[in-house]
Order: C-alpha cells, then structure tokens, then sequence
C-alpha cells in the first residue's frame, strides 16, 4: 500500500480539522428534529474522512489484520444496530459506550507497550487516565448493560462497608496512576490499575437502581468520551482530542439534567443507592386513612374520553414494556377525530435514558410536535379534562410536592393531580421502578383501569368506536 | 512544557466551551438521538486503534490492536446506523387535522 501521508505533514492535520468541523455540524444539526437527520450523515462523513485519511498514513500495514478486525466490527454493530428494539436503546447505548471506553484503554496499553523507554510526564499522565477511565466506562457500561436487559438484578445490589471499599479501589487504582506518572515503567503495574479499574467500573454501578439509569448512561457516555480525549494526548491527535472531548461535553451535560429532573445531586446518586431510602419506605398500599382506591372498566373510560375536550396522554415506560405505543397513538387519533384536543405530557426521566419516551412514541408514529415537555404541559394540566396516565408511576407522584420522607421528595412531577379527572392504566398496585407508594391513586379525581396496557388499550379503541 | 502541547491544551479547553454551547441547543425530545450521535462520535478512537494495529510489529501490539479495531468499528457503524434509525422516525404531523396551539 503506498502511504500518501506522513504522519508529522500538516495534510493529516488539515484532514482531522474538516472532521471535527463535521462533528460539530452533526451536533448543531441536532438542535431540530427536522435537519437533524442530515446532521447524522454530516459526521457520517467526517468519520469516513477521518478514517481513510489515518489509514493513508506512513506506516500504516498489517491490512489483513486491519481488514478482518473491520468487517467484524461492522457485522457486529450493523446486526445490534438493525436488530435493537427502541425500548432496548439504553443498553444498546451502553454497550456502545463500554466498546468505546475499552478501545480507548487498549490503546493506551498499547503505547505504554510501544514506549518501552520510558514516557514523556504528558504521556504517562493521559495514558493512565485514558486506560483508567477508559477501563472504568468498560466494565461500568457492561453492568449497565446488564442491569437494563435484566441479566442482573435492576434492584440496587449493596453490601456493608460498600462506599468505603469502593473508595478503597479507587484510591489503589490513583495510586498506581501516580506511581507511573512518577516514572515506574512496569507492563504489570498498568496491567493491574486496568484490572483495579474495571472492578471499580463494575463496583460502582452495582449499587445503582434502575431508576437511576439515565444518570448513569449519560455519565458512562462522558467517560468515554474523556478516555478518547486522554487517548488524543497519548497520539497527539487533535481529532481525538476533541471529538472526544465533544463528547465528554455532551454526556457531563446529560447527567446534570439528568440529576436535576429528579431532584438529586450526581453524587446522591452515585453513592446514595435509592434502595437505602425505600427499604425504609413502606411496599404495601398504605389505605389506613380510609381513601381507597377504584377501579373503573374500559367502557366509562371510553365515554369520559370521548366527551372531553382536552386529554393529556402521561405514558411511561410501562407503556413501552406492552407494546402499547401504536393502540395508543390509535386512540388518541380516534379522539382527534372526535374533536378532541390530545397531547402527550413526557417527564424528562420517561423511560430509560434522556429522552428516551420521544423516540419510542416517534416509532409509533406520533408526530413530535405533539410530545410536550414537563414545563410546558403542567400550567395546562388545570384545564384538562383527562389526565391518561399509562404506565407512568413515579412521574405522577404529588408525595414529591409535599412529603418530605418520601424518596423522590423534591423531583419535579407531571401535575397530573390537578386534572379534573385521572385515569391511571396499570398493570397492579405494584409500586413502581423506585419501589415506592404513589398516593394519587387516593385521590378522589382518580380511577384506575387494572391490565396489561396493551390489552386496556385496544378494549378503549373498541368503546371508543362504539360511543 | 513544550508547545505543542499547550496547543493541545489550548484546543482542548476550546472543545469544552464548544461542546457545551452546541448541545445546550439540543431539545429535550432529541436527547437519546444525541446520546448514541455522540457515542458513533467517540468512535473516533478508532483512528487511534487504526495507528495500534496498522503500526503493530509484535504479537501483543497485533492482539491488543485488533481487540481495539474491533471494538472501535462497532462502535462507529452501530452508533451511526442506530442514530439514522432513530432520527428517521421524528416526524412532524402529516397535515393539520384542526388549528391546536402552535408551538
């Protein structure tokens, strides 16, 4: 292969520039869903650029070896990219994710192995953090991954002495940093901070419930971005560095958002694990005071719907575990055309990960200028006639305005409360994902329409018609 | 300290301040479409795993270099195809049934 550009010519650099300038575009492009499709081509093709023109560099060989590793990468991410559900997008973001981060650790080993002399301080400090934080993001993503598809229990997983261990491991796998900062250059001391750092990557999303997952994707997402920053400094390659540390931008955002939709501080999160609170919180339906709870049947639902003016739509992600998207974009098209106003109230932490209720109601063909945020649909809620809660628990928890022993205290909620009437479609009294009572199912407004939502929906469609 | 590296420096904090300017712009409703964009975007680290395996010259540089190779491809052709995917699905409503607000 003729190599058509040294690795030290300002061509290279030339080149990296034009990509980086694509991946700001993909992300501006980004900021409406109606261009923001020709963004994702955009960087599409500063990858490609950033590709061919590194594999034209000097030195570049083993093309067997290159060509293999490829075609099985692609047949890989092609297949997961194809095949994923949109209610399985969290964990196939974190285990892309958890590839980066390792990528990002293997090449730092790689030149710690190369730099077999010795280190430059600047070299040595972004190796150990690329393969630190990288490894971290690696083992922290494949737990995420297992939590999401339930190989692992969602539940927090915690045992006495658990932050201080973890604490432990951390300060170890700094340790070691230091020391190879400070000039040790022993292959093993690396081997063994990545081996510290996964386990610290596996320890530290252990304890974290599954309702706390869209932290702790976005911040999983961070990290790999900042290991393919560090590893920008090790190769001295500005397209790393801030491509990576575009990255590292976006996820660190992400989190704060994350954190701030539910009322928590990141480290509350990291190391408060939820379970601590809600095993002290009660798990049967408190009914003490004497307000219960009623049930209602599909049919007075159909005709409370069909009469009303305005209905808000609360889905949750109990809708998207039935498969329920496309009856309920169904039933709100009946509505429409009934004359009834329809919307869909999202809560920032709906689903999985940021913004993940969006794309699911988007799979079902809801056109988006009907999802309304939190902010905008709540001063709406007073006007409502129906509040259609489907799914959705925690979200709709007015404990969180008033009951400050309550767990998610202080998180902002959808005012579904404040409709004049509330029907809540839900499987059984089971508390939801945060393991906690929700008391606006005693509220006097509200009713509920006990079943699998999928089933409940159609039996509405069918009432519907009917009315 | 020599130069370039306090250009890299330099770049690097100008790629903080940009990075969060440019996805502060980002809606709520297309916040996952911008999670697994930015993921196919660290799959940049696939140049350096390009630089590992095509400059490899022992054994363990090959191995390492082709486990990094690998994982950086998927990375970029999963994260690309599924954000596609996605975006793909965003669409605006077909034509007006009747007047509602107008965002």
């Amino acid at each position: 292969m003729i190599a058509l550009i040294s690795p030290g010519s300002n061509l290279i650099g030339l080149l990296y520039l034009v990509t980086i300038i694509c991946f700001i575009f993909a992300l501006r492009f980004l900021s409406s869903p109606k261009h923001a499709r020709r963004g994702n081509w955009i960087g599409g093709v500063g990858m490609v650029i950033a590709i061919s023109s590194t594999l034209l560099l000097d030195g570049i060989g083993n093309w067997a070896l290159l060509v293999v590793a490829a075609l099985i990468g692609t047949a890989v991410g092609l297949v997961g990219a194809r095949k994923v559900k949109m209610t399985a997008m969290p964990q196939m973001v974190a285990l892309f994710n958890g590839v980066g981060g390792g990528a990002a650790a293997l090449v730092a080993l790689a030149e710690f192995h190369i730099a077999t002399g010795g280190l430059a301080t600047t070299a040595s400090v972004s190796t150990v953090l690329s393969a630190l934080i990288g490894s971290i993001s690696f083992a922290g993503s494949l737990v995420a991954f297992g939590k999401l598809q339930e190989l692992v229990s969602g539940r927090p997983i915690t045992f006495p002495g658990q932050n201080i261990f973890n604490v432990a491991v951390l300060l170890g796998t700094v340790a070691l940093g230091v020391s190879l900062v400070a000039g040790v250059h022993d292959q093993w001391v690396l081997w063994l901070l990545v081996a510290l750092a996964l386990l610290f990557g596996v320890l530290f999303v252990l304890p974290i419930g599954g309702a706390d997952m869209p932290v702790v994707i976005s911040l999983l997402n961070a990290f790999t971005g900042l290991a393919a920053s560090a590893t920008g400094f090790v190769l001295s390659n500005t397209v790393l560095i801030v491509a990576g540390m575009l990255v590292g931008a976006s996820g660190t955002m992400l989190t704060l958002l994350m954190a701030k939709a539910m009322n928590r501080s990141v480290t509350n999160v990291l190391f408060g694990a939820f379970g601590q609170v809600q095993a002290g919180a009660g798990t049967g339906m408190r009914t003490d005071d004497g307000r219960t709870v009623r049930a209602t049947t599909p049919e007075d639902v159909a005709v409370q719907l069909s009469f009303a003016r305005k209905v808000v739509i609360v889905p949750g992600y109990g809708m998207a575990v039935a498969q329920a998207q496309h009856d309920v974009r169904q039933l709100a098209e009946l509505l429409e055309e009934k004359g009834v106003d329809v919307q869909y109230a999202i809560h920032p932490v709906a689903g999985r990960m940021p913004g993940h209720m969006n794309v699911l109601l988007a799979e079902a063909n809801v056109p988006y200028d009907a999802l309304k945020e939190m902010d905008e649909i709540n001063p709406e809620f007073p006007q409502t006639d129906v509040a259609l809660v489907i799914g959705a628990n925690d979200v709709t928890n007015p404990a969180a305005r008033h009951d400050t022993s309550s767990p998610i205290y202080g998180m902002p909620i959808l005012d579904v409360d404040k409709a004049a009437s509330v029907i809540v479609m839900k499987r059984s009294m089971n508390p939801g994902f945060a393991g906690i009572d929700n008391e606006l199912y005693l509220e006097p407004q509200t009713t509920m329409l006990f079943g699998d939502a999928k089933d409940s929906v159609v039996k509405l469609i069918a009432a519907v018609k009917q009315t | 300290m020599n130069l370039s590296l306090v250009i890299e420096l330099t770049i690097l904090a100008l790629a903080i301040f940009l990075g969060f300017e440019v996805i502060s712009k980002v809606p709520a409703m297309l916040h996952t479409p911008l999670m697994s964009g930015t993921n196919f975007i660290h799959g940049i680290v696939i140049v350096g795993a390009i630089i590992v395996l095509g400059e490899a010259n022992d054994s363990f540089l090959k191995v390492i270099g082709f486990v990094a190779m690998t994982l950086a491809t998927a990375n970029v052709v999963g994260g690309w195809f599924v954000t596609d995917r996605m975006l793909e699905m965003f669409k605006k409503r077909p034509e007006p049934k009747k007047e509602s607000t107008e965002t």
